[in-house]
């Protein structure tokens, strides 16, 4: 977690588009969303009162929105260069199985 | 059928994007990463509508509103499966140099949602009224 500085990729070249910057921002939107939506979860969990199972289901929610923080972080960092590399499948698709395992969460509280 | 095969042959084993062809330019990489992102936050936003159907109309009836905040979770989740699918398959075309795929998802999305947003607002203004 100390920061990977040095190699040849951290010139500091200008870029006129800015897009490691708008990407950063996306990822941002894209947390803040995933936020939203795992508050939503967590209070339709503990919605008909506080059980153990209303409670399990809330630190699920809660545990898959740290998730997302997680991927979106690394990816941050991963951006936090000039020449940036491209997203790995492997991060999106554990991005996009945050969101699915959201959904399926959603289906199991409200069925 | 081989797009079928090709298909999922790009979902179990994703890795493979990586070594075909060239290294498109980074800032396109990045645009289209930003456009999956776009994507996924339309399912968060679909998945969130879920919920908030659930939560905030209480008046509607059980089979009512079940039904819509089941939709719309399962749109929510396949708009999530289908934004990887299309991220990749955009990498894989911009790496081998070829035009990138086209797509009706967004007027089959477009249509859905129109169609669960007049069914809200009936079901909503006869809920109410009786």
């Amino acid at each position: 977690m100390s920061g990977q500085v040095g190699g040849p990729a951290v010139e500091p070249a200008r870029d006129p588009g800015l897009q490691p910057e708008r990407t950063r921002l996306a990822w941002r939107r894209t947390t803040l969303s995933a936020t939203v939506v795992a508050v939503l979860a967590v209070k339709q969990a503990v919605h008909d009162g506080v059980t153990g199972v209303g409670l399990l289901g809330a630190a699920l929610g809660a545990l898959v929105w740290v998730g997302f923080l997680v991927v979106a972080h690394g990816r941050l960092r991963e951006l936090d260069r000039a020449r940036p590399l491209a997203l790995s499948p492997r991060r999106a698709w554990l991005a996009v199985g945050c969101g699915v395992a959201l959904a399926g969460f959603g289906v199991a509280v409200v069925w | 059928m081989s797009g079928l095969r090709e298909g999922l042959r790009l979902w179990v084993a994703p890795k493979r994007v990586q070594e075909e062809g060239e290294t498109p330019d980074y800032r396109f990489s990045l645009a289209n990463e930003r456009t999956f992102l776009a994507w996924v936050r339309t399912a968060l936003a679909l998945v969130g509508g879920g919920f908030a159907v659930d939560q905030f109309l209480p008046e509607l009836r059980w089979g009512v509103r079940v039904s819509m905040a089941l939709a719309l979770l399962a749109l929510g989740a396949m708009c999530a499966l289908r934004a990887v699918n299309h991220w990749v398959r955009c990498e894989r075309a911009m790496r081998r140099g070829e035009d990138l795929p086209v797509t009706r998802f967004p007027t089959v999305l477009s249509l859905v949602v129109g169609v669960v947003a007049v069914a809200m607002v009936v079901v909503v203004v006869f809920g109410w009224a009786g």
